[in-house]
C-alpha cells in the first residue's frame, strides 16, 4: 500500500515551483494519495515472469540520420516571446 | 599533517554532428541568435524528438576509444528542472543506462603542462571513468544588468558527458587528463573540443583528507570551467582553501562553487539544502537503443590513438621517444610529418626540421600547422638536397627561409640564386691544402695526437669556401692529408 510518507505534496509542490496554500496542499495530498493507491492495484499483478522494462512496447533504435534542414526564422522563433531584444528572448533575471 | 585531494571530473563534449541530437536543426557555432530552433529544440507542446543516429554513433566511438564496456541496451531520461535555458523544463540525458561505463584515459608525459613535466607523481597513470552518456545541451543565457537573454541554437545539440572516477589527485593531472581526453577525442573526429568555444566544458568534484584517513573527503563541486588552464589554477586554489578550512578545524560541508578566473578564486554558489533533485524518469517519447549495430558501425572507425602513434613513430621513423610525443600530441601535425616523412632517407631528419625551424618559424608568423606555407612534400625535397649533400646544412636554413616566406620549391630557389655545395674533390682538396699550409701550428698539433685542431682547420676550409664546402667532404680530406 501506498504510504503517506510516499508523496510529501509540499516538497513536490516547492520542486514544481508550485505556490500552494495549506489547504491546497492537504487538499492535494489526499487526492494525489487517492490516485497512488489506485495505482497500487498494479502490484497484485504476478510479474515474476516479466522482464522490466522502460517502454511498454517493444519498440527499439527509432532514427534519423544526421542531415540538418532549417525550421523557424529568429521572428518566427521570437513571435510569441513576451519580452525580446536583439533577437533573445528576454527573462526575468536569473543567477546560478 | 599531510593531506591528499581527491577530484573526479565531469566533462561535457559538444560532438561534431551536423544537427542536433533530436531535431534535424543545424549545429553552427557564432551563427544569429535563435535562427536554428523548431518546435522540438523550443520546447513547443507536442513537438517530438527524434534521436541522431550519428550523435549515438559517436558515443560508442569515444567508448570504444577509451576502452568502455559498451551497453547492449540504453535508454533516455527526462532530467527535471525549472531553468529559461531548458524551455521543456527537463533534459533529456540518460540516467540509470548510459550507453557506455568503464574504460581509462591514460595521462601521456607530454600531456602535462610543461612546467610539470620534469616531476611527474605516477608516470602513465591510467584515469579510469565511470561512465559516458549522451544528453542535449542547454541553451545560451546572456546575463544582462536587469534581465537574462537566452539563445536557443546551441539547445538540444548533442552532448557527451564523461564521468572520472575521483582518482585524480592534482592540479597537473586534471591539466594532463583533459589534454589527453581532447587528443583521443580530436583523433576520433568526434569532437573539434575547444574549449574556448564551449565545446569542452568540466566540472570538477574535489576533496581533500588526511592521508592517513580511510574513503574520501567531503566532496565540493566547481562547475563551468572553460578552459584546461583555468581547471589546473581553480583545482589548485580549491585543494589550498580545504586544506587551509580542515588545519583551522573547520567543518566542511557539501556545497557547489564557481570559479571567478580574474580574481583567482572559487566562490559558493549553492549549499547542501538547495541541492537539485532532478526527479529522473525515462522519456516515454522516447524508445530504447540496442547498440549492437552502433558498434558494428563504428568499430571500422577507431582510429589509431595517440599511444599507438606515438610507438608506431619511433619504431619506424626512429624519431626520438620525446619527438613521437610532440608530434602525436597534434593529430594535423602528425599527418604533416608522416606526409613529408614518406619519401625521406632520413626521417629523423625531417622531424628535426619540423619540430625546430617549421615550428619557429610559424610561431613567428603567427601561423599554425594547419595554415603552413610549405606543403609536406615539400619539406622533404628539401631535407632530402641536405641528406644527399647537394646543399649545406647553413644553405639549406637560407633556403628553407625562402620557400616560407615565398612558397616557392627548394630545388628552385636553389637554381635561381645559384646555391650549391662544393662536393668536388679537387676542389676541396685545393682549399684544404691552403689551410694546412696557412696553419702550420694547428697542423702540427694534430700529427702529435691532438685531436681538437681538426675542428678549427674544418671551420677554415668551409670560411674559405664561403660555406659552401661540403663539410664532411672537408673533414675527411683534412684527415686524410695530416695523416699521411
Ligand atoms: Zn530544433
Amino acid at each position: 500500500m501506498a504510504r503517506d510518507s510516499d508523496l510529501d505534496v509540499a516538497y513536490v509542490a516547492r520542486l514544481a515551483r508550485l505556490n500552494l496554500t495549506k489547504a491546497e496542499t492537504e487538499l492535494f495530498q489526499k487526492q494525489l494519495g487517492d490516485v497512488l493507491k489506485y495505482v497500487e492495484k498494479l502490484r497484485e499483478l504476478n510479474v515474476s515472469g516479466v522482464e522490466a522494462a522502460a517502454h511498454g512496447v517493444p519498440i527499439f533504435n527509432v532514427f534519423r540520420e544526421d542531415a540538418p534542414r532549417d525550421w523557424f526564422t529568429a521572428e518566427e522563433a521570437l513571435s510569441n516571446a513576451p519580452r525580446q531584444t536583439d533577437g533573445l528572448f528576454i527573462v526575468p533575471k536569473v543567477v546560478e | 599533517m599531510k593531506y591528499v585531494a581527491a577530484v573526479g571530473l565531469e566533462v561535457h563534449v559538444q560532438l561534431k554532428t551536423r544537427s542536433k541530437m533530436f531535431c534535424a536543426c543545424p549545429v553552427e557555432f557564432g551563427a544569429e541568435p535563435n535562427t536554428h530552433t523548431c518546435p522540438v529544440c523550443l520546447g513547443l507542446p507536442g513537438a517530438l524528438p527524434v534521436m541522431n543516429h550519428e550523435a549515438l554513433r559517436m558515443t560508442v566511438l569515444t567508448g570504444l576509444m577509451l576502452g568502455c564496456d559498451i551497453a547492449p541496451i540504453c535508454k533516455f531520461d527526462r532530467k527535471n528542472y525549472f531553468y529559461p535555458d531548458m524551455p521543456k523544463n527537463y533534459q533529456i540525458s540518460q540516467y540509470d543506462m548510459p550507453l557506455c561505463t568503464n574504460g581509462s584515459v591514460s595521462l601521456h608525459d607530454l600531456a602535462y603542462p610543461k612546467d610539470a613535466q620534469k616531476n611527474i607523481v605516477t608516470p602513465d597513470k591510467e584515469v579510469h571513468l565511470v561512465r559516458i552518456h549522451l544528453e542535449e545541451d542547454v541553451a545560451k543565457s546572456f546575463h544582462f544588468e536587469n534581465s537574462t537573454g537566452i539563445d536557443f541554437n546551441r539547445a538540444g545539440t548533442p552532448l557527451m558527458e564523461i564521468v572520472t572516477q575521483p582518482e585524480i589527485n592534482s592540479p597537473e593531472e586534471a591539466f594532463a587528463f583533459l589534454t589527453s581526453l581532447k587528443q583521443i577525442l580530436i583523433y576520433g573526429g568526434v569532437s573539434d573540443a575547444e574549449m574556448e568555444k564551449g565545446q569542452l566544458r568540466c566540472d570538477c568534484n574535489i576533496s581533500v583528507r588526511p592521508e592517513k584517513q580511510a574513503g574520501l573527503g567531503v566532496k565540493i563541486e566547481i562547475k563551468n570551467m572553460n578552459s584546461i588552464s583555468g581547471v589546473r589554477r581553480a583545482l589548485a586554489y580549491e585543494i589550498q582553501r580545504q586544506i587551509s578550512a580542515l588545519e583551522t578545524g573547520e567543518k566542511l560541508e557539501q556545497e557547489t562553487r564557481g570559479w571567478d578566473d580574474a580574481a583567482g578564486e572559487t566562490f559558493l554558489m549553492r549549499t547542501k539544502e538547495f541541492a537539485h533533485d532532478y526527479r529522473y524518469f525515462p522519456d516515454p517519447d522516447l524508445v530504447p537503443v540496442t547498440t549492437e549495430v552502433l558498434l558494428a558501425d563504428v568499430r571500422s572507425r577507431v582510429p589509431e590513438l595517440p599511444k599507438a602513434k606515438r610507438a608506431r613513430f619511433v619504431q619506424q621513423y626512429q624519431v626520438s621517444a620525446y619527438d613521437a610525443g610532440v608530434l602525436a600530441n597534434d593529430l594535423v601535425l602528425a599527418r604533416y610529418f608522416e606526409a613529408a616523412a614518406k619519401g625521406a632517407k632520413k626521417p629523423k631528419n625531417v622531424a628535426n626540421w619540423i619540430l625546430n625551424d617549421l615550428q619557429n618559424a610559424l610561431s613567428g608568423a603567427g601561423k599554425t600547422i594547419s595554415d603552413c606555407p610549405i606543403p609536406p612534400e615539400a619539406l622533404d625535397e628539401l631535407v632530402n638536397l641536405i641528406d644527399s649533400g647537394k646543399i649545406s646544412g647553413k644553405q639549406g636554413k637560407e633556403v628553407f627561409a625562402e620557400m616560407f616566406a615565398t612558397g616557392k620549391r627548394a630545388a628552385a630557389i636553389v637554381k635561381e640564386k645559384g646555391i650549391k655545395q662544393l662536393s668536388d674533390l679537387s676542389a676541396i682538396e685545393a682549399l684544404c691544402d691552403e689551410v694546412i699550409s696557412a696553419n702550420p701550428k694547428a697542423a702540427a698539433d694534430f700529427k702529435a695526437g691532438n685531436v681538437a685542431p681538426l675542428n678549427f682547420l674544418k671551420g677554415q676550409v668551409m670560411k674559405l669556401s664561403k660555406g659552401k664546402a661540403n663539410p664532411q667532404l672537408a673533414g675527411e680530406i683534412l684527415e686524410r692529408k695530416l695523416k699521411s
